[in-house]
């Protein structure tokens, strides 16, 4: 049997066929997603470019231990903000447990240290280029932490987007967190792990060339809007 | 803020003495020109008195005041530009000091248009020259109405049209009131430029002299072989 | 700038806020349940017809038992549906659940290579079976995950008199009946699966049913509602709507109304 065929043949026709279902998936999944990766934007960057220009002591170990964090598996973040959102954790008053909220802080807490990681990269390099001039001319570190966001704006964009792919194709917390509940919690990466538990191969296939699909088309996006800027800020 | 006064200024750097008892006192008036070999510690001199270094050693006397906050200005020999526009470069530097953001963007397009570059107010720095970026500098610094300006070599590798433009304009910040001291090796320009002369070497003052007797009777031995050095290069310009 | 990137920011938030709670705007239940109950796709045919019926919406969690019961004694469900008599009474016992009652039954089915190199069968009963597979050495996988799947396993082991502790033939996968499923087709093993899950599992390749029919693979499921005693915001009215629906002459018509192919897949039980 050619499996692989089948697969994207069934991709083609769940695609222009604009299954309904399908598209409630991927809707949520970008919402889910997006929000996160909003969060992780504004937390992590700022985050990232104090380390990267701070002078304090216990910034390296900081350093050390936010770029650890990038590889933190998901399932490990997903168990700890379960235990945390469970009724019998310390917020579970709120009953967020298997809801799409869930899944937003638990993928926050998953962007977080990989977009401060590379945020904080991307800002000590400007900083030693900046440093004197910003000095010289009397900003205070965190004005000038200001100032590098702002400037490094267009290489942040990677950080954004390594958050979103991230974010986007993350299995573990979302599905401990979220349930999987069908039209609730059910994304795209949940959805493919069940097709590929009931053995339904091509349509997993399917789904996840769905999902190489939005993550491809929103980094096509983020591509033309930086050969823009570029453009327009040499 | 004058006279400043630098008593015996000592930094070491890799076990080397970099300033080594460096004294200077300066007025309020004129521009100040640094002469001095490669390597002298002209650049270390200007960091230390716009704060980026701490001397190890040395004091420096502010008028009998405090160390000003503002009032310090800094161009570099190499400057950085913000990806930004110009007028976002110029208005930068006004940030810190608390300027209204209303006023910031008139003050900036005023030396943006006094140092010829408002026509290019909205372009990105980053597309400038050379020549235009040290005009783009100079602006940044002068828009702070400095009461000391302290310039590293700004004509550095210019051509001499764009060399003219720069002295033209340090000499219409000078008459605005503000203090220069500034660093070169082009001696036409510090005959031009100077109304004194310090001429450092090994990290100390050797000569603080008014720039015609400097030139005419230098008296210190070093301050005589530099000048000599330089000499053909000066008669051809 | 700042200011439209705070409008940007509200509005963002807004609009995902008003989703999940249009998407929540009816009462709702969560249900743990197993995996091998949503994967046969029962949930799918019966749910809409309760939520029809009483616009209550019922929100599956799929687990493994053991994880579903754990759920329960930690508040986060307001019914549990599982499958493991033994766990579900203690469950009961120890007060994290309301009373127990019988749903429907199941069986499980002895899953091998078509080629049946154990002889499987040939078995006279599921101890049998078991005790061939064994003799023989012949690879297994197992759930081992602590579902009702596995748990059923185990005691089937024990009635064969068979120690699977460190035998190299025995495989724990740590997952759910699907992929357990998957694994045992790609290693052409044996393994124990529910038959609802089995029914809906497409990538079968060379596994087909060996051993299945022997009363003692009867697997009964069982409903309980989270104790509101232990849990106060379990919603109680709701659940014991479902609960009542479930094992009524109509939630009892909807399951024997399930099929794949022609195969009805679950058996209601009368009380
Ligand atoms: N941060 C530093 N660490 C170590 N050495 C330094 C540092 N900064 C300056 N130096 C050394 O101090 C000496 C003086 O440097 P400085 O830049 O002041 O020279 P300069 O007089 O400006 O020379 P030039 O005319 O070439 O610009 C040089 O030998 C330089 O290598
Ligand atoms: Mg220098």
């Amino acid at each position: 049997m050619n499996g692989l065929s089948l697969a994207f043949s069934e991709a083609f026709s769940l695609l222009a066929g604009f299954d309904h279902r399908v598209a409630e998936i991927v809707l949520l999944s970008l919402q889910v997603s997006g929000l996160a990766v909003l969060f992780g934007t504004l937390i992590g960057l700022p985050l990232g470019a104090c380390l990267g220009v701070g002078r304090f002591p216990g910034r390296q170990v900081l350093v050390v231990l936010l770029n650890g964090c990038m590889g933190l598996p998901s399932v490990v973040v997903g168990v700890v903000v379960y235990l945390i959102l469970s009724r019998s954790g310390p917020l579970g008053e709120f009953g967020l447990l298997y809801s799409a909220t869930a899944m937003v802080i638990a993928q926050t807490f998953l962007v977080v240290p990989l977009m401060a990681a590379i945020a904080r990269q991307v800002v000590e390099d400007a900083w030693r280029d900046y440093e004197e001039e910003l000095t010289a001319m009397r900003f205070r570190w965190f004005d000038s932490v200001r100032v590098l966001l702002h400037d490094c704006r267009h290489s942040l964009m990677v950080a954004v987007l390594a958050g979103l792919g991230r974010a986007m194709s993350e299995v573990g917390a979302v599905m401990i967190v979220g349930g999987n509940i069908d039209r609730s919690t059910r994304v795209m990466t949940t959805a493919i792990a069940l097709e590929t538990s009931k053995g339904d191969l091509p349509l997993a296939i399917a789904l996840g060339t769905v999902l190489l699909g939005v993550i491809l088309l929103l980094n096509a996006v983020a591509y033309v809007l930086r050969q823009w800027a570029t453009r327009r800020y040499a | 803020m004058f006279p400043l006064r630098v008593s015996d200024l000592r930094w070491h750097a890799a076990g080397r003495a970099v300033l080594d008892g460096l004294s200077l006192e300066l007025g309020g008036e004129g521009i100040t020109i640094l002469l001095g070999p490669n390597g002298a510690g002209k650049s270390v001199f200007l960091r230390t008195l716009c704060g980026l270094l701490e001397p190890d050693a040395g004091h420096i006397d502010w008028g009998g005041a405090a160390r000003p906050e503002f009032g310090v200005a800094m161009v570099f020999q190499q400057p950085k530009m913000l990806r930004d526009s110009l007028l976002g470069n110029v208005e930068l530097a006004l940030r810190p000091l608390k300027v209204p953001a209303a006023e910031r963007q008139a003050r900036a397009r005023a030396v943006l248009e006094r140092v010829g570059l408002l026509h290019r107010a909205r372009d990105s720095a980053r597309s400038l020259s050379g020549g235009e970026r040290q005009r783009l500098a100079l602006a940044r610094a002068w828009v702070t109405r400095p009461r000391l300006l302290l310039l590293d070599e700004p004509t550095a590798s210019l051509d001499p049209s764009s060399v003219e433009a720069i002295e033209r304009i340090v000499r219409e910040i000078r008459t605005e009131g503000t203090r220069i001291l500034m660093t070169t090796h082009n001696l036409g320009q510090a005959t031009r430029l100077a109304d004194d002369v310090v001429f450092i070497d090994a990290g100390r003052v050797c000569e603080h002299a008014p720039v015609q007797r400097f030139f005419a009777r230098p008296a210190s031995p070093a301050a005589r072989l530099y000048i000599q050095g330089e000499l053909p290069w000066r008669m051809a310009f | 700038m700042a200011n439209g990137v705070l409008k940007f920011l509200t509005s963002a938030v807004f609009s995902v806020t008003a989703m999940v709670s249009a998407a929540q705007a009816g009462e709702s239940i969560v249900l743990a349940s197993t995996t091998s109950t949503e994967q046969s796709g029962l949930f799918n045919f019966i749910l809409p017809i309760f939520e029809k019926s009483s616009g209550i919406a019922v929100k599956v969690v799929a687990l493994g038992t053991g994880q579903a019961l754990d759920v329960g004694k930690r508040g986060d469900a307001d019914v549990l549906l599982v499958h493991d008599r033994a766990a579900e009474d203690k469950f009961v016992a120890e007060g994290y659940g309301v009373e127990r009652k019988d749903v429907m039954y199941n069986d499980f089915v002895l899953v091998g290579p078509a080629a049946d190199a154990a002889g499987v069968k040939g078995a006279k009963d599921t101890a049998d079976a078991f005790g061939r597979i064994a003799k023989k050495g012949s690879n297994w996988v197992s759930r081992g995950d602590r579902s009702g799947t596995h748990a059923a396993e185990l005691r089937f082991w024990g009635s064969a008199g068979v120690d699977v502790k460190g035998q190299g033939w025995y495989k724990e996968a740590g997952a759910g009946m699907g992929p357990t499923l998957n694994m045992a087709a790609g290693m052409g093993a044996y393994t124990l699966a529910d038959r609802g899950t089995w029914a809906s599992f497409k990538n079968r390749q060379d596994l087909t049913i060996v051993y299945a029919g022997d009363p003692k693979l009867y697997n009964p499921y069982g409903v309980m509602l989270v104790n509101p005693a232990r849990h106060p915001h379990v919603k109680k009215a709701a659940g014991e709507k479902f609960i009542a629906w479930i094992t009524s002459p109509d939630g009892r018509r909807a399951i024997s109304a399930y099929k794949i192919g022609n195969e009805q897949l679950f058996y209601p039980l009368s009380r």
